[in-house]
């Protein structure tokens, strides 16, 4: 579709000569791009993770959370099932529920004691015939239909995502087969134990960490802690593999093996031979998974990058506020067939990530340093060549293919 | 219980004075002689804290974890330059035993970037266990003949930096 309610500005914005191998430095930085991309991504026909099922394990058992920038509502019903609507009153629009987290046979807005059940109906209105025979609401008012809008939820081995698009497709045909794989490669039906999380609000555009994470380039020449310590190099057996559509992908490693003496000179800059470890247990690292990979980073569009590094697992969740800021919110997890020796072994590998991370602090930094420069210049364009022009699967991960197949679907949904 | 005398309270005090500035002043190093070889250091969001998840921002397990960690700053990270500056208050001794004492203060951090005005970092407070040592003998100082560092009494044995900015500014590159 090209019609939006969203206008766009009177100089109107044409992608670049080039397509998806061109980047135009304003979609990071436009107003009215940022609110067509709530209207037609956030809104739309796509699955945003929410909450794991670990967090709302009892009936009743509630969490605050957000589909875009949109706050809503995840709660476990009575009879088991998880529901999603709107933190938004029916009568005037405050966002009622206060707690962050907790336990609730029923939700009520402080403002008027309007009353909801655990689906988001409209249950109780107070006053609602008057007093004395005076005031109340009309008598052909309807409670019946009214409530917080819901939102369409879908569960997944432990893993609960949720749409505004009522009619949104089943989420095994939106992942499609071979990202599937993947996600059930980590969420194989075993139960998930929450180790915490962590929050940072990071001062760039919201695509700018997705791509981070369908950007395999950048993993062995800035994060000098991966390479120094042997936990990546790009002479690692590795791939990168989208679904159809280019709006999910996952970047795959498999570790070991000698270090190429070609590829030390690439990575020369920033490799650091002389550097190690006074506390190995930092590191010790073991095999968990089936299969040769190592490291899986999964990207699913809209709002997820799904963090498989070693045996640090976590769902970091993208809510954008603004185009040039966005909140990660790191929920980490173990499963609870964890020794507890494989929980200390995950909680010491989670200081490569997070606000603090040895490894992700590089790419906080060079977001906000991305952010400073693209607001600066927004008639520039990036250059997405590496690897190619195409946005085919590649069996190695010198390539920017994931970002070229992600910009794909961008496009056309955006209008652009 | 015992109290602590006045004296041994000042240099409690210059102890976490001496942390701050330290920090303040980009020693990483010698960060890790604040605390014992087999001590334990974590960052941890209130969040996590109140609810007892385990996890934390940082997490390290003795003296060689922290020194990976300021090998890290000086060496691996690519971060922009900033000032950090650390504001501790309110230093409250909860108990005191036969060698070690808990204790807890409200820490404050603010950090400067070269284009925008001084922002907020982190509000947060310590939660310490803290060993009282001889300081005829200091057995934490490599080489005798060191000037005796104010505070030098005392030794942590653990200490936890419980934040409510739960919300971090982009990033946390330095210890607290």
């Amino acid at each position: 579709m090209n019609e939006s309610k969203v206008a766009m500005p009177p100089k109107a914005r044409q992608w670049p000569k080039g397509g998806w191998t061109r980047v135009p430095a304003w979609v990071y930085t436009d107003e009215e791009i940022y609110r067509r991309e709530q209207e037609r991504i956030f809104l739309g026909p796509n699955w945003s993770y929410v909450a794991l099922e670990a967090e709302i394990a009892q009936p009743g058992d509630f969490v605050q959370t957000s589909v875009g920038e949109k706050p809503i509502i995840v709660v476990r019903d009575l009879d088991g099932n998880i529901n999603a609507f709107a933190n938004s009153c029916a009568h005037r629009g405050v966002a009622f529920c206060l707690q962050d987290h907790g336990n609730a046979k029923s939700f009520t807005c402080p403002y008027h004691q309007w009353s909801y059940d655990l689906k988001g109906r409209l249950t109780g209105i107070p006053f609602r015939r008057g007093y004395k025979g005076q005031g109340g609401m009309c008598k052909d008012f309807d409670i019946a239909g009214r409530g917080a809008p819901p939102l369409k939820v879908a569960v997944r081995h432990g893993v609960v995502f949720a749409s505004f698009d009522l009619e949104v497709e089943p989420l095994e045909t939106y992942l499609g087969p071979a990202m599937l794989g993947y996600f059930d490669r980590v969420f194989d039906g075993r139960g998930l134990r929450l180790l915490g999380y962590m929050r940072q609000r990071i001062g760039s555009n919201w695509k700018l960490m997705f791509e981070n994470l369908k950007d395999p380039y950048h993993a062995s020449v800035l994060h000098v802690f991966l390479m120094s310590f042997g936990l990546f190099r790009m002479d690692q057996e590795s791939a990168v593999e989208m679904d159809g559509s280019g709006r999910h992908a996952a970047l795959i490693s498999r570790r070991g093996g000698q270090a190429d003496s070609e590829a030390a000179r690439e990575m020369s800059n920033n490799l650091r031979a002389d550097l190690k470890l006074q506390d190995e247990r930092l590191l010790d690292v073991v095999r968990e998974y089936p299969g040769p990979a190592t490291v899986v980073m999964q990207t699913i569009w809209p709002n997820l990058i799904l963090q498989q590094q070693s045996n640090t697992l976590a769902m970091r969740q993208i809510v954008p506020r603004g185009p040039h800021a966005f909140d990660l919110h790191w929920t980490f997890f173990g499963y609870d067939t964890d020794t507890p020796e494989m929980t200390q072994r995950r909680l010491r590998q989670a200081n490569l990530m997070g606000p603090a991370g040895l490894v992700s602090v590089d790419d906080s930094e060079v977001l906000a340093m991305s952010q400073t420069g693209l607001g600066a210049y927004p008639e520039r364009e990036c250059l997405v060549e590496m690897g190619g022009r195409d946005v085919e699967n590649a069996p190695h991960m010198i390539t920017e293919v994931a970002i070229r197949a992600f910009y794909k679907p961008y496009i056309e949904v955006m209008g652009l | 219980m015992s109290v602590l005398s006045t004296e041994q309270r000042l240099d409690l005090l210059d102890f976490y004075t001496e942390y701050a500035t330290v920090l303040d002043e980009g020693r990483y190093a010698e960060w890790p002689t604040f605390f014992a070889q087999d001590a334990l250091y974590r960052i941890v969001p209130r969040e996590n804290f109140d609810r007892g998840l385990p996890l934390a921002l940082f997490h390290c397990e003795g003296r060689r974890m922290m020194a990976d960690r300021v090998t890290a700053i000086a060496d691996t990270l690519m971060t922009r330059p900033r000032f950090v500056r650390r504001f501790v208050s309110g230093v409250r001794v909860l108990e005191v035993g036969e060698t070690e004492l808990q204790s807890q203060a409200n820490v404050f951090l603010v950090e400067t970037f070269r284009d925008r005005p001084t922002q907020v970092l982190l509000a947060g407070r310590y939660l310490d266990r803290i060993t009282r040592i001889d300081r005829a003998t200091p057995a934490h100082d490599a080489s005798a003949g060191q000037p005796v560092r104010p505070g030098a009494g005392y030794l942590l044995a653990q200490r936890l930096c419980v934040y409510d900015s739960l919300l971090i500014p982009d990033s946390l590159v330095e210890p607290v």
